[in-house]
């Protein structure tokens, strides 16, 4: 079991990592040809920079449209951000002193998480427009965050693991140097739900966090008449036409 | 057809229950062979459709970040469900900006992502059928390409986008529109979209200096091809004929008459609309942009002023530059583009609003105005929404809100706001913007006028309101048009430059 976690782990993360560097790589490489950011919009980088951290950090966009939405989403990715900073305590050691600070934050953050994928899944069901755009995949992204939330969960309150033979696991991998996983259904369960959601990141909505970053209607400056904007491919028609 | 009515009014504005495929049979009607091959689009639809449709799409997926990004990264959250104005009017979900571009995005999901092309029933891929492209035309048509759901989007997403690359996509198989595209042909052949030949437009304009001269007892001029003018007026060809358009032309000729300054329109570039932009067409939106750049050059002007108009002045602030040099920074291969920045007069931004310009000389204290000529009426401010989410005026963001609000004040007593909810960013479109100001989609446009109509109606019983100024041709053509069905005057509806018209004072100077 521990060579088969390992093994997929591996390939998991390879693919994630390879799937969403092509990704990001693809929005870069696709010109915006045109000016089009939602305006009023900052005049200038610092301004986009500011909006840019207002719409990642605060969600200021969704918090104009619905405040239900936006209260679960942000609790939803809030709570995860505080999930993923305490467990790198997994792949650090000495684990960093504000890593260890987190910890009992980012034990309850995993409640609270369930909570808002549970309240985000709520919508999707029983709100008639959101369940008539929902496809299958959004209910069951929700599901897996959901699954793994709780799988993660119950090895804190439920049936311990233990965590120290985990740690010891995963910097083992990150060394390339096999160490033995302790046997708990839910650690595997959780590990191999983790998994899936790495390999289907760079193919799914998952990509709206690498997206929001490449928006042009979020990340342009409103500068149109001070700084003349063109893309490579809508230069070629200036010489073609010579007027 | 069966009469057209108004919907009524929501008692609380609730969000509408869905009535799937309430708006399917609203269809504009769709261009012939001549109107399509006239622009270079195949005169029907081809026999290959598919395959060039998909060819087409991954061409435009390379050309347009926007396009690519957006397909990838909606979740489906709903925050833009709520937001279009037709969907709120029609309550067709197809109607609600998600699903609008999930028209596009579950073919794209099929043909250019891993998940949909092996599992496309669990992420919604759809293969690209006939229907879904019959679908596709029908629904990218009940789009105005206003904006508002992009004000909403977490990642910004803006269905305008989505839509000009399906119109795009479906005029280059030869499914094109024929409002859209017979317009686009005549701004090319004739030089305006009304297809207002040049002797006509003399004609006009003459007329013009006459009424002026008669209510007035002032020589206005309305200079046409006037070499070494100052200021080139680039306005929507609607100002010239239309009512109440014209009657915000007369305005912008009084303020260059009050100020002195030398002024000219050109018979060659009489339009400032620019329907490629409707149609997401790069080529059409550049090719009718240069006309404006030709006119500039053949008649040696110092600044390029654009009149009252939503799309246009989007295409002039935000494209112009772009598509011809007009602003700093042309391209030095750029032979044209170099002439015009040495001829332009850089002291000033190129181009300019009308009201930026109108405001300025305000400023300067250059206008004086008689503001009890406007007692009579009780004014409110309908925020277009190519100015107001695709445009900016002055030197801050959100002066494209200001500046015409300012005029207003300074040439009326009355002014009114209606509900935050549905002005400045949050404006809702009239209901006829973005290509689909045709009779054949009627039914659609009074139901997406719905909203505004809601909140006017509010500060009509409030306030007693009994003008609803605005700065766009297509807004002044479509409420004038939608308002009697609401039960409203259609005097209602006006220009800022319309107010400024019955408030200057022409003598003192």
């Amino acid at each position: 079991m521990s060579t088969f976690f390992a093994l997929l782990f591996c390939l998991a993360f390879a693919l994630f990592a390879l799937g969403l560097g092509y990704k990001i790589y693809d929005f870069a490489r696709t010109p915006a040809p045109l000016k089009i950011p939602t305006t009023p919009a900052p005049v200038n980088t610092g301004g986009v920079v500011l909006r840019m951290a207002r719409e990642v950090v605060l969600f200021e966009s969704l918090f104009k449209s619905n405040l239900w939405i936006w209260g679960l989403g942000w609790l939803f990715h809030a709570s995860l951000a505080l999930v993923l900073l305490r467990h790198l305590r997994y792949f650090t050691e000495p684990v960093w002193s504000w890593v260890a600070f987190i910890q009992p934050f980012g034990m309850y953050a995993g409640i609270t998480m369930l909570l808002g994928a549970a309240g985000l899944w709520g919508r999707r069901l029983f709100v008639e427009r959101i369940r008539y755009i929902s496809t299958p995949s959004d209910h069951l992204m929700l599901v897996l965050l959901m699954a793994i939330g709780l799988s993660g969960l119950s090895m804190t309150f439920v049936a311990h693991t233990d965590v120290i033979s985990v740690k010891g696991f995963f910097l083992g991998l990150m060394a390339f140097n096999w160490q033995v996983l302790p046997s708990s259904v839910n650690l595997y369960a959780h590990l191999f739900m983790v998994s899936v959601l790495l390999v289907i990141f760079p193919v799914s909505k998952l990509l709206h966090a690498p997206g929001v970053f490449f928006s042009p209607s979020r990340n342009q400056a409103d500068n149109p008449r001070e700084k003349r904007h063109i893309a490579a491919w809508a230069k070629q028609l200036e010489s073609e036409s010579g007027k | 057809m069966s009469e057209i009515t108004a919907p009524a009014y929501r008692i609380i504005p609730i969000i509408p229950a869905l009535k799937p495929g309430a708006m399917e049979s609203a269809r504009s009607f769709v261009a012939n062979d001549k109107i399509q091959e006239t622009i270079g689009f195949p005169g029907q639809l081809v026999d290959n459709w598919h395959d060039r449709a998909i060819v087409k799409m991954g061409e435009l997926l390379g050309k347009y970040r926007s396009l690519k990004v957006y397909m990838d990264a909606c979740v489906h959250c709903g925050a833009c469900s709520d937001k279009c104005h037709y969907f709120i009017g029609t309550q067709d979900p197809k109607n609600m900006p998600v699903a609008r571009q999930d028209l596009m995005r579950s073919v794209y999901r099929r043909y250019f992502t891993l998940p949909g092309k092996l599992f496309p029933k669990l992420v919604g891929a759809r293969d690209l059928t006939r229907e879904v492209l019959d679908e596709w035309y029908t629904y990218f048509y009940q789009c105005s390409e206003c904006r508002r759901c992009s004000v909403f989007c977490p990642y910004g997403i803006d269905t305008a986008e989505v839509t000009m690359a399906a119109r795009e996509i479906l005029d280059s198989v030869g499914y094109g529109q024929k409002y859209s595209n017979e317009i686009i042909g005549k701004v090319h052949k004739i030089g305006n979209n009304l297809g207002l030949p040049g002797p006509a437009l003399l004609d006009t304009l003459q007329g013009l200096e006459e009424d002026v001269k008669e209510a007035s007892g002032f020589d206005v001029r309305f200079p046409i091809d006037v070499k070494g003018a100052e200021v080139l007026l680039i306005t929507p060809s609607a100002d010239f004929f239309a009512e109440p358009h014209i009657d915000s032309l007369i305005g912008y000729a009084k303020v260059f008459h009050a100020t002195g300054t030398s002024w000219t329109l050109s018979s060659k570039a009489s339009e400032g609309g620019n329907f490629g932009l409707f149609i997401g067409n790069y080529e059409h939106m550049r090719k009718i942009a240069l006309r404006i750049r030709e006119a500039a050059l053949e008649l040696g002007v110092k600044r390029i002023v654009v009149g009252e108009c939503g799309h246009a002045w989007r295409v002039a602030y935000s494209f112009w530059n772009t598509l011809t040099g007009v602003g700093e920074g042309a391209d030095e291969n750029d032979r044209f583009a170099m002439m015009l920045q040495k001829q332009l007069d850089h002291r000033y931004k190129q181009p300019v609003h009308i009201c930026e310009f109108t405001w300025d000389m305000i400023e300067k204290g250059a206008l004086s105005f008689d503001k009890e000529a406007n007692d009579k009426h009780i004014i409110t401010f309908h925020d277009s929404c190519n100015v107001a989410r695709g445009s900016r005026m002055g030197e801050f963001a959100g002066g494209q809100f200001e500046i015409p609000r300012d005029i207003i004040k300074a040439v009326a007593n009355n002014f009114v706001e209606m509900s935050l909810a549905t002005t400045r960013e949050q404006t809702f479109c009239c209901g006829g913007g973005g290509g689909l100001l045709t009779d054949d989609l009627l039914d659609l446009r009074v139901k997406g006028a719905l909203p505004r109509m809601e909140v006017l109606q509010q500060v009509v019983d409030e306030h007693g309101v009994n003008f609803m100024a605005t700065i766009c041709a297509i807004c002044k053509a479509q409420f004038t048009k939608i308002m009697p069905i609401y039960g409203f005057d259609r005097r209602m509806v006006g220009g800022v430059h319309q107010l400024v018209s019955n408030a200057i004072r022409l003598g003192a100077k």
